[in-house]
């Protein structure tokens, strides 16, 4: 417990740092801030225009499909601003400065996700409350308490779930250290898998993200219990409150992939 | 335990993937590192040198936990790196010449602060030490620049700091001085040797500035192709393999080879002659006035033995 609360004290200084020198140039961080909230904004455009066209996307509304969104939105934009930079990663392994980390005494993982803090992306996490705001306003929904406590808890979970996916993904530049291509369709492309609608997916793609890579749980489930709606896959009901039991396990499983991973890093030699 | 680091039978092989066809891959093993045994006695100053390629950084890596060996046995201050990373990282210091350890961003003292917390030291400690830093590097001139706006050799001293805060049992240094100007390379080694001799710090050094040996060293390592070759004083390998040194003369238009007592042509580019000698036999100052004796001299050089050079002398010694 107290390694937990020194680690989180160092964590907040080397963050600190990393947004203090971003701040040193106010004027283009703010410039870069506005830019992506406008960028992702064009986003949400695209959904509205959908349903310009037909009144429901598997037989969500637009207000349901807007909570959808806003979820996977919002746990994405924190997982971006706390672990983003790991694109960054196959260059530390090529470039040899990851060896730097190994000569630290501190654990390796903890050292990467401390490594930066991208200001910028901040905006990303503005578009997905504005959406939200509108989601809450525009549902019809009996609020009670454990609905409110669900969103929340579910931005919180999905947030770890996708830094979990993003993290095990990424240690594939331990052995293959231009792969960051194939890494980013899975963490962009899964970031647009948790916006929609299971329903309106191939039925492969839904086995995958309930069962190998859990995105369903980033929005999909959190959002089914919220909604009170029923499941169009019809799985069992308690995998709507699942999400942050799976948060805990996918970071697990990542801990353990990377602590693999690094073993190998190490007795292979880069 | 006199011994601050020990190796018995050390070795590290690496597999490489070659391709031989279009789709057939050849692996191969390497052993770059391939039994090496010696232990190094607390608060001393080893040189640990070969040519590129040679097994020094395999070597260095293993000693630090980066890399795990895949045989033998190795000891840092009483750990073994490979299983006690963590911990010996706080024991220990390390230096990649061209890999920065410091914020780049950030003004080089926020780097210190950060360093501080990283390794726990006890502000009243880390005070202490960075101001008798402060005061032999001269870092007060430009503790508050930010790191990407430092000179090579102000890095450089940053980097040296930033390695040693903590204070350290042992300091890798992986070229300290390369690139540096021969005011910073003079203020590193003077750093280094009061390091060592204020607070007893052990000092492994891989470089291939032989000055830097000369100026710190009393013992030297030489690694080539994975094993240890030499292993003794650095005077003895001078008497042995260092004799010969090579003045460079540029004459005022091409000539056959000189014939100068003492010194033999080793090679001619042009109007340029390259003449070995042996540093007991004749000096550089005789030869050079032989040498304008029989030819208009427009200027010259004196080339040190390099590392790989000597190399090649032990093996043609030992052959």
């Amino acid at each position: 417990m107290a390694e937990l609360r020194a680690l989180a004290s160092i964590y907040r200084r080397l963050i600190g740092a990393r947004i203090r020198a971003q701040l040193e140039y106010r004027f283009s961080a703010g410039l870069q801030l506005l830019g992506t909230a406008l960028l992702t904004a064009l986003d949400f455009v695209a959904i509205a225009l959908i349903f310009a066209n037909v009144p429901e996307l598997g037989e969500w509304d637009v207000a349901e499909v807007a909570l959808l969104y806003a979820l996977a939105t919002i746990s994405f934009a924190f997982a971006d601003l706390a672990i983003g930079h790991l694109d960054l990663f196959p260059q530390m392994i090529r470039e040899g400065t990851f060896d730097q980390i190994l000569v630290r005494p501190l654990p390796s993982l903890f050292q990467i996700v401390a490594a930066d803090f991208a200001v910028r992306r901040v905006g990303k996490v503005l578009q997905g409350i504005a959406v939200l705001v509108f989601a809450l306003v525009a549902l019809d929904v009996d609020w009670t308490l454990g609905r409110v406590l669900a969103i929340p808890l579910a931005i919180v979970a999905g947030a770890v779930i996708y830094s979990a996916v993003w993290i095990a993904l990424a240690t594939v530049a331990f052995w293959i250290v231009d792969a960051i291509e194939v890494v980013n369709a899975f963490t962009y492309g899964g970031s647009f898998l948790a916006q929609y609608p299971l329903g309106i997916f191939a039925r492969w793609l839904q086995g995958l993200v309930v069962f190998v890579v859990p995105l369903a749980f980033v929005a999909y489930f959190p959002a089914l219990y919220v909604l009170g709606k029923d499941d169009a896959l019809g799985l069992p009901e308690a995998l709507r409150y699942a999400s942050p039991a799976v948060a805990v396990a996918t970071a697990l499983v990542a801990g353990v992939v990377w602590r693999n991973a690094v073993g190998h890093y190490r007795s292979a030699g880069g | 335990m006199a011994d601050v680091i020990r190796l018995d039978g050390v070795e590290k092989s690496f597999v490489v993937r070659a391709k031989t066809g279009r789709l057939r891959r050849e692996r191969r093993i390497v052993r770059a590192v391939d039994g090496i045994s010696f232990a190094i006695e607390r608060g001393t100053i080893v040189g640990y040198l070969g040519p590129n390629g040679a097994g020094k950084s395999t070597t260095v890596k293993m000693l630090t936990g980066i890399l795990v060996p895949s045989g033998g046995r190795i000891r840092v201050a009483e750990l073994d790196p490979s299983r006690q990373r963590i911990e010996l990282a706080r024991r220990i210091g390390v230096v990649f010449g061209q890999r920065s350890q410091l914020w780049w961003d950030l003004p080089l003292g926020d780097s210190f602060d950060l360093l501080r917390h990283i390794y726990r030291v006890p502000a009243e400690r880390h005070r202490a030490n960075l101001e008798r830093f402060t005061e032999v590097l001269g870092l007060a001139a430009f503790v508050d620049t930010p790191v990407r706006q430092l000179s090579l050799g102000q890095r450089m001293r940053g980097e040296l700091t930033a390695a040693l805060l903590h204070d350290p049992e042992v300091v890798f240094l992986d070229e300290p001085t390369i690139g540096l100007d021969i005011v910073a390379k003079a203020a590193v080694r003077e750093f280094l040797a009061e390091v060592n001799r204020e607070r007893g710090v052990t000092v492994l050094l891989t470089t291939h500035d032989l000055a830097d040996i000369e100026r710190l060293c009393s013992r030297l390592l030489i690694v080539d192709h994975g094993h240890l070759i030499w292993d003794g004083g650095l005077d003895e390998l001078k008497r042995r393999y260092g004799q010969e040194r090579t003045l460079v003369v540029d004459l005022e238009e091409a000539a056959p080879p000189l014939d100068v007592p003492g010194a033999r042509v080793t090679r001619v580019d042009g109007p340029r002659q390259w003449l070995s000698f042996q540093r007991d036999e004749t000096s550089a100052a005789e030869l050079t006035a032989a040498v304008a004796a029989r030819a208009r001299l427009v200027d010259l050089a004196i080339e040190e033995t390099q590392i790989e050079e000597i190399v090649r002398r032990i093996y043609a010694a030992g052959a």
